[in-house]
């Protein structure tokens, strides 16, 4: 709302201030005494007003305004190097902005009570018989008092209406500010017309309405600070998902461990988690084993067990052993923050449906007010006597009543809670384009591997044809496939890993993109992969048809190896189902969604895992590239298709879908690509999206529909159109109400949602 | 009664040339960076001029406490920015192409349009 408090010249003096600090870390300060050289160097910079050095963490705070390369050559010049440190500061903002509101919100009040404090009495005295009509020198004196009062109540609770109004009149804009400017800018210029010139109005319109200017500021300015206390709780889920990044970590330093604000951990730093801590930024386990529950960023339950080598994100939590690993993402970089910076960014985007309201408050302000000249002019060509009272009432209530404020807020507000909402179960949504289709997907494509899967496959059986050892067939497709990062191939190399086989050199290795692979180990051509792939190669594999058959029944993948085109064995892969794979399809099918399962597996297999997880339709041996052509089959036949996956392969069907949801770890590529991330493996995050998807459309209908209904039946009404038929013309006190708690309506609506629970079956 | 409906309809025409017909000043922006300073309800320039193709600083200063003009937003960029009290905001705008790329805050009660030629 264009409103400001023009009163706090300490918020203007304040922009005179240095901007902030600049924090230093500095590498090189061995000794106690380089403090003082350092703050030294640092403070002969121009534009330097204090260098304060931390000598445990090594860091140093700058204050002023110096650019940071000149800071940086002053340290070189004095021995040391030094580096900008990069701060987050998500919370420091936070907490200023909480500040800031506060502020505002007892200005407001502080205003709304002047309002009140006059408007009220004046109020009751008219309802209680009062005359508030100016016939006599004694009531004109009495008026006159109270118009002075009025207009302290203007200047001291409604100054920043009218200074808005202006500004945005000079501008060439019209805004809230206008609206009430005019209105109870009217009503005070008549009734003093009434004091100060009686004669020239008509006995029957000598009526003062100070208590509609004092009253109408004093609802107004309640309506605000209540709309910034609830706008404050709409933020939550960001303060939750800040709040997860904790404030301190222990780094290692010049051989010794210390602790520093987070802001100061740099890229590479070795840090050290112990049991029960959180991890402060994201990193690559170094030494220690422990088992880190991400259920605060993911909503999985289950602690993940980690191991050196093993990623670990911001925010988690380090539940049983010690840990010492290095930084590979601080400050802005982390998961964590990309996840805050996302959210944020998809909180304030539109979705479709807030087009109308957006198109209509860019033309609304001014289409108002000439429906309030038009009511007037109306009202005194053919209204009753007092025709130029009812003019100046009805122009003043259509004004006061008309703002659009509430219809601005009614969409954004229910985005904020929503995505904040569906952030909190681990479901980030990109956009509100995103998240108001995935309240319309009829049909939710599924891929199989690493979706409806664990995505881990392991090796069951090993049938060799010709006599050869199980472990040497083991050790060469293993060898072959090292160069693969194919989930089945992994899946052969870990097996062989795990028994210890040592694994050769493989040349010439080949990937066919939904065939398998080729790969040559000494001067031995070898081959493994699918029907496909053997049948183009003219290898013969009919007497394991039927073994392979057998395997894929069991929802089992198997896979030929061939060498020198001579079947050599057929190595069965099992990926197990996800836990709760069958429950969560179960629930998009009873919500109506037709599922189905697409899969570059082979038919048999597709056919045993669909029917464990209750799919009846499905698509084995697709191609990469013709997962996006399903996807617009499916479209073709009219359906609003989400496509889940987990990898790259899966890019162009994500891209085409409808909405396009990607299983990932929460960083990078999965959170850059698709529509909506589902941050922990399960399928349950699908129903959850489509749910709170569902409910943020419900709750933005229910405030359109609010705030709609508070301006098109708002305005007829206090023009006076019910006035011919019902003697009904609305109040401008009323309307001011109205008016004030239309915003506050739509913004406790929305916080509504934050009630909301999706139901797991 | 004649001259107050004349004078009426006058007004109107008045409030469609004054809102909409108007066409305002635009502030053309000059070494590739413009303050934009948000406060009493408006931002000042509203109306700003970019060369096209051409990268471009928007420096937002609040000294307007009300929580609408916290947020600035240029839904043609996908840009939604917090703007913090009486600190310098920069949004980098992308190299743009010919167009009107118009800016409000969260309830579109402050309003701008940034020109690009």
């Amino acid at each position: 709302m264009g409103y400001s408090d023009t009163d706090s010249t300490q918020e203007k003096t304040s922009l005179k201030q240095p901007s902030g600090s600049i924090d230093l870390i500095i590498d090189g300060a061995g000794c106690a005494s380089c403090v003082g050289k350092i703050e030294g160097a640092l403070t002969s910079v121009k534009g330097v007003q204090q260098a304060e050095m931390n000598f445990a963490a090594r860091t140093v705070s700058v204050s002023g305004q110096a650019e940071p390369s000149a800071l940086i050559q002053a340290v070189k010049q004095a021995g040391y190097s030094a580096k900008v440190v990069q701060s987050s500061s998500e919370e420091a903002l936070l907490d200023e902005k909480e500040q800031v509101d506060l502020a505002y919100y007892k200005t407001l009040m502080r205003k709304m009570w002047i309002g009140i404090a006059l408007g009220l009495p004046l109020m009751i005295y008219s309802i209680v018989g009062g005359e508030m009509t100016v016939t006599t020198p004694t009531e004109r004196l009495a008026w006159l008092f109270v118009g002075a009062l009025t207009f302290s109540v203007m200047y001291f609770a409604g100054k920043h209406f009218f200074v808005g109004a202006w500004q945005s009149f000079k501008n060439h804009s019209a805004n809230m500010d206008t609206l009430i400017a005019l209105g109870t800018g009217t009503a005070w210029v008549y009734s003093m017309a009434v004091i100060a010139v009686p004669e020239l109005i008509p006995d029957m319109a000598r009526h003062v309405y100070f208590e509609a200017t004092a009253m109408i500021i004093g609802l107004i300015n309640l309506g605000l600070a209540l709309e910034v206390k609830a706008r404050g709780r709409t933020s939550e889920a960001i303060k939750r998902l800040i709040g997860l990044q904790p404030k301190t970590a222990r780094v290692l330093r010049d051989g010794i461990e210390v602790d520093i604000p987070i802001e100061q951990v740099l890229l590479h730093d070795i840090v050290r988690v112990r049991p029960g801590e959180k991890i402060p930024v994201d990193g690559v386990i170094q030494e220690g084993q422990t088992a880190i529950d991400e259920s605060m960023l993911t909503g999985e339950p289950m602690p993940v067990v980690k191991n050196a080598g093993d990623e670990v994100v911001t925010g988690t939590l380090n539940k049983t052993g010690s840990i010492v690993f290095k930084a590979t993402r601080v400050g802005k970089d982390t998961a964590l923050a990309q996840i805050i910076k996302m959210v944020k960014v998809a909180q304030n985007s539109k979705p479709p449906i807030g087009r109308l309201a957006d198109i209509i408050s860019a033309y609304f302000v001014p289409v108002v007010m000439i429906i309030a000249v038009l009511s007037a002019l109306a009202w005194l060509n053919f209204g009753p006597e007092p025709a130029l009272a009812f003019a100046i009432v009805s122009a003043t209530t259509v004004l006061i009543i008309a703002c659009p404020c509430a219809l601005g807020l009614a969409t954004p507000m229910s985005v904020m809670v929503g995505v904040g909402k569906a952030a909190e179960a681990g479901v980030l949504i990109r956009n509100g384009a995103a998240l108001q289709t995935a309240s319309k997907i009829t049909a939710m494509i599924l891929d199989k591997t690493g979706t409806i899967t664990e995505g881990a496959p392991k090796v069951t059986d090993i049938i060799v044809t010709n006599g050869s050892h199980e472990d040497s067939i083991l050790q060469l497709a293993a060898s072959m496939e090292s160069s693969s990062e194919h989930p089945l191939a992994m899946a052969i190399v870990e097996s062989a890993t795990a028994k210890g086989l040592t694994l050769n050199r493989a040349e010439n290795f080949n990937a066919i993109a939904g065939h398998g692979a080729t790969a040559t180990i000494q001067n031995q051509r070898l081959l493994l992969g699918n029907e496909k792939l053997m049948r183009d190669r003219k290898v013969d594999i009919s007497g394991y048809i039927e073994t392979a058959q057998q395997l894929a029944s069991e929802a089992k993948t198997p896979i030929y190896f061939a060498v020198d085109e001579q079947l050599a064995a057929v190595i069965a892969v099992s990926d197990p189902i996800k836990q709760d794979s069958i429950t969560a399809i179960n629930r998009l099918q009873s919500n109506g969604i037709r599922v189905v399962m697409l899969t570059g597996d082979n038919r048999l297999t597709a056919k045993a895992v669909a029917e464990k997880v209750g799919i009846t339709e499905f698509f084995a041996e697709v191609l990469p590239e013709e997962k996006a052509q399903k996807v617009a089959e499916l479209q073709q036949q009219g359906e609003v298709v989400g496509m889940t996956g987990d990898g790259i392969n899966d890019a162009p069907a994500l891209a085409l879908a409808n909405v396009g949801f990607a299983i990932g770890t929460g960083t990078d590529v999965a959170i850059e690509s698709a529509d909506i991330t589902l941050m922990r493996g399960s399928l349950h995050g699908l129903a959850d999206a489509i749910a709170v998807s569902k409910a943020t459309l419900r709750n933005i209908k229910q405030n359109l529909f609010g705030a709609f209904i508070y301006n098109v039946a708002g305005v007829p009404f206090a023009a006076g159109v019910l006035y011919p038929f019902f003697g009904l013309l609305l109040s401008p006190v009323i309307a001011g109400a109205a008016m004030a708690f239309s915003s506050l309506t739509v913004v406790m609506n929305a916080n509504r949602l934050r009630l909301f629970k999706a139901k797991e079956h | 009664m004649l001259w107050i409906n004349i004078s009426g309809i006058l007004l109107i025409a008045l409030i469609v040339w004054w809102f909409w017909l108007y066409k305002p000043q635009e502030v053309e922006v000059t070494n590739n960076k413009m303050v934009i300073r948000i406060e009493n309800g408006v931002y000042t320039p509203a109306h700003i001029k970019v060369k096209a193709n051409q990268s471009t600083l928007l420096a937002f200063i609040r000294t307007d406490n009300s929580p609408c003009a916290a947020t600035v937003l240029i839904p043609g960029l996908e840009i939604s920015e917090e703007i913090p009290l009486n600190k310098e905001t920069v949004i980098t705008l992308p190299p743009l192409t010919t167009g009107e790329y118009p800016f409000h805050c969260s309830m579109q009660m402050y309003r701008g349009v940034i020109k690009s030629e």
